[in-house]
């Protein structure tokens, strides 16, 4: 890890714990001298934010299972009675859960959308990059999967809708599809037996995704943090130890983010939540538009921009897990968008792409825009859409990487700091 | 209220078709009225929750369960505002299913179903024995149970108003309405199965209120937000001092940011 330790136990107990088991040291040397660079931004900070998300997420989640009851009959009314009637508190803990899901989504892609922009899956960092997809894909898993429980319409015919996508692989070998979306599903049609094995897998896979947030951490403090500049860090001048610069920097933010959060758990608590979930699942009843929730929606798109099922199911998963190569997907020697000014415009470009194609995956298949005497469907947007989602990564980043005239960067960090204080400093602003 | 509704009619004029005529398929958006339990200060108006709450008794609940909500909500804080003694009144005025006598049976001599009278810790009994039993009697259609029907309907208490107060209007020219339903351009597909539920004077407030049929919709409208979300005067209050808090905390932060950073050139 970087840097050597600088942790000088000052007492007897810590002395003897120091030479059996150093966890003292540890804590020290990686989150509290742990040398940062000097110049991480706001964007920086939903690291913290998200681990924050993920405890407040695990400890609602473990009160809530205290009182969830998986079965077909019983989970809608375990939740919309007992939790959010009788349980002391049980509608807070409920929508802190709820509301937090959404909002742990909300700081991921800010935290990967920080990634992307600043190049910080470049080397020596790639690692970290893959293990942050990885966990993005739990994410997703873990969240799909306790939508399912809360046995709602929407939350059974999503299920129905996802967990038939496996039918595609008919295609490719007769049956094959079929038999593995009855194995997921344990039976013919989502019921019991796919509710309760989503409860458990509900309950797996946080812990999994803490398992891989400690590699996460680990393979970032090898390296230590990119930075807006995208410049190695050149010695003591160029870092502050986390603590205090950083903890009070995030813990600042972190309040903000909350103060968001906090508003829509108590202001809007369903803002993120569609009214057809309040009605029990119903086999039966097929609502009129299914769709899931907002952080899938721009996969959602593209797989319903595909006219050929199985294609659009390889599509969606080859978006999915697309972001893995990255690292090798761009060329570029420079990491930071901030000195590459075609790749930057890509860049936002790509970000509206996405929110395009989560826009087309809320509406119906027909929906179009009217502009005057014409008609656009929005499908055709999905389909230009999906087209500049792999284009940018699998074309334009090997391909502006390489041909791109970059801006100069920077020595160091500390002279460019110095620099921009400067310069600041005339304007009278931090 | 405005500018988000105002972003809607924006966001709809780019994602709906532009009307060049009204659309007959597609349902008219709810009217916005006000309600006391909007905004951060929001409570439920005490007045309106009783009187909604005779609206469902005497109207709704012919057809409509309410299979979430237990009596003793009725004198639970945030709800009607009924005295316990009130609250088991009005439980003693249900029928409920017994439970088996003393000889385990559940049927008298003549084969009725036993009863006995409701306590606080019961529910809102349904007001058919069964899904099929419901259907046979509305003419095939099924009447949603309404615990939670303000969670569970796009546009809310507006939806659920507009929709209430939306019957015997003229039905537009060339709309031919099904046998056995009736015009209401606020719902799905305009033609409901429910015939209009609310009439001058189909209850008889004793607050003084006149019955008209905007204030028999009003006042059921209230209640059922309140079974829907009887947490809300709760939710409300406490929000309050939890932003209260993190307002504080976040400049205390921003102050020991300011200090830590002092002298320091940042990004």
């Amino acid at each position: 890890m970087a840097g050597h330790s600088h942790y000088l136990p000052k007492t007897g107990f810590s002395r003897w714990l120091d030479q059996r088991l150093p966890v003292i040291r540890l804590v020290n040397d990686q989150f509290v001298t742990f040398p940062t660079p000097k110049n991480l931004n706001f964007w920086y900070t939903f690291g913290v934010i998200l681990t924050v998300m993920l405890v407040l997420q695990i400890v609602t989640g473990i009160v809530l299972a205290m009182h969830y009851v998986p079965t077909a009959d019983l989970a809608f009314g375990s939740v919309e009675q007992r939790i959010m009637r009788e349980v002391n508190y049980g509608w807070l803990i409920r929508t802190l859960h709820a509301s937090g899901a959404s909002m742990l989504f909300v700081a991921v892609y800010i935290h990967m959308g920080r990634s992307l922009y600043y190049g910080s899956y470049k080397a020596p960092r790639e690692i970290l990059w893959i293990l942050g997809v990885v966990l993005y894909l739990l994410l997703m898993a873990t969240a799909f999967f306790g939508y399912t429980l809360q046995w709602g319409q929407m939350s059974y015919w999503a299920a129905t809708v996802i967990t038939s996508l496996f039918t595609a692989f008919d295609q490719i070998i007769p049956h094959f599809g079929t038999a593995l979306s009855t194995w997921v599903r344990g039976d013919y049609a989502v019921g019991d037996a796919t509710l309760n094995r989503f409860f458990s897998l509900h309950y797996l896979l946080p812990f999994v995704i803490v398992g891989v947030v400690g590699l996460h951490i680990w393979a970032l403090h090898v390296p230590g943090n990119s930075n807006p500049l995208g410049i190695d860090v050149k010695g003591p001048q160029d870092t502050v130890p986390f603590h205090p610069w950083y903890t009070v920097k995030d813990a600042f933010y972190l309040t903000l983010f909350l103060i968001v959060f906090m508003g829509f758990v108590f202001y809007a608590p369903n803002f993120f939540s569609n009214p057809d979930n309040y009605i029990q699942a119903d086999p039966l009843v097929t609502p009129s538009e299914i769709r899931p929730e907002w952080y899938l929606l721009p996969f959602y798109a593209m797989l319903r921009a595909i006219p050929n099922t199985l294609l659009g199911v390889l599509v969606l998963f080859g978006a999915m897990l697309t972001p893995l190569f990255v690292p090798w997907l761009d060329t570029s020697k420079v990491r930071s968008c901030r000195f590459r000014p075609v790749m930057k415009q890509l860049f936002w470009v790509f970000v509206a792409t996405c929110i395009l194609l989560g826009y087309v995956g809320a509406h119906t298949t027909d929906a179009a825009w009217h502009l005057g005497e014409v008609d656009i469907p929005l499908v055709w947007l999905a389909r230009l859409g999906t087209l500049y989602y792999f284009a940018f990564f699998w074309a334009l980043m090997p391909w502006i990487g390489k041909t791109e005239v970059t801006r100069p960067v920077p020595e160091s960090i500390a002279q460019a700091v110095l620099k921009k204080g400067a310069v600041v400093a005339k304007g009278g602003e931090q | 209220m405005k500018t988000a509704s105002l972003l809607l009619a924006l966001g709809m004029a780019l994602a709906a078709p532009a009307f060049a005529a009204e659309d007959l398929t597609q349902p008219l958006p709810p009217r916005d009225a006000k309600w006391s339990f909007e905004g951060l200060f929001g409570t439920y108006d005490r007045g309106a929750l009783q009187r909604g709450f005779l609206v469902y008794k005497e109207v709704c609940a012919a057809c409509h369960g309410l299979n979430l909500v237990a009596f003793h909500d009725l004198a639970a804080p945030g709800g009607p505002g009924f005295t316990v003694a009130e609250a088991k009144a009005i439980a003693a005025g249900y029928k409920i299913p017994a439970e088996p006598n003393d000889r385990g049976d559940i049927f008298d001599d003549k084969g009725n179903r036993l009863t006995r009278p409701g306590t606080l810790a019961d529910h809102f009994p349904p007001p058919f024995a069964n899904d099929e039993a419901a259907r046979a009697n509305n003419n095939g259609s099924l009447p949603s149970d309404l615990s939670l029907i303000v969670k569970a309907r796009q546009g809310g208490p507006n939806y659920l108003y507009s929709l209430l107060t939306g019957f015997n209007l003229k039905v537009p020219h060339g709309f031919a309405v099904a046998d056995g339903k009736y015009y209401n351009p606020y719902f799905p597909g305009r033609a409901i199965a429910m015939p209009p539920p609310l009439n001058q004077g189909s209850v008889s407030f004793n607050d003084g209120t006149s019955a008209t049929v905007t204030n028999e919709a009003k006042a059921v409208v209230t209640f059922l937000t309140w079974a829907s979300e009887p947490e809300l005067e709760a939710r409300h209050r406490i929000g309050l001092q939890v932003l209260a808090f993190l307002v504080l905390l976040a400049g205390l932060l921003f102050l020991s940011y300011r200090k830590v950073w002092h002298g320091k050139k940042e990004e």
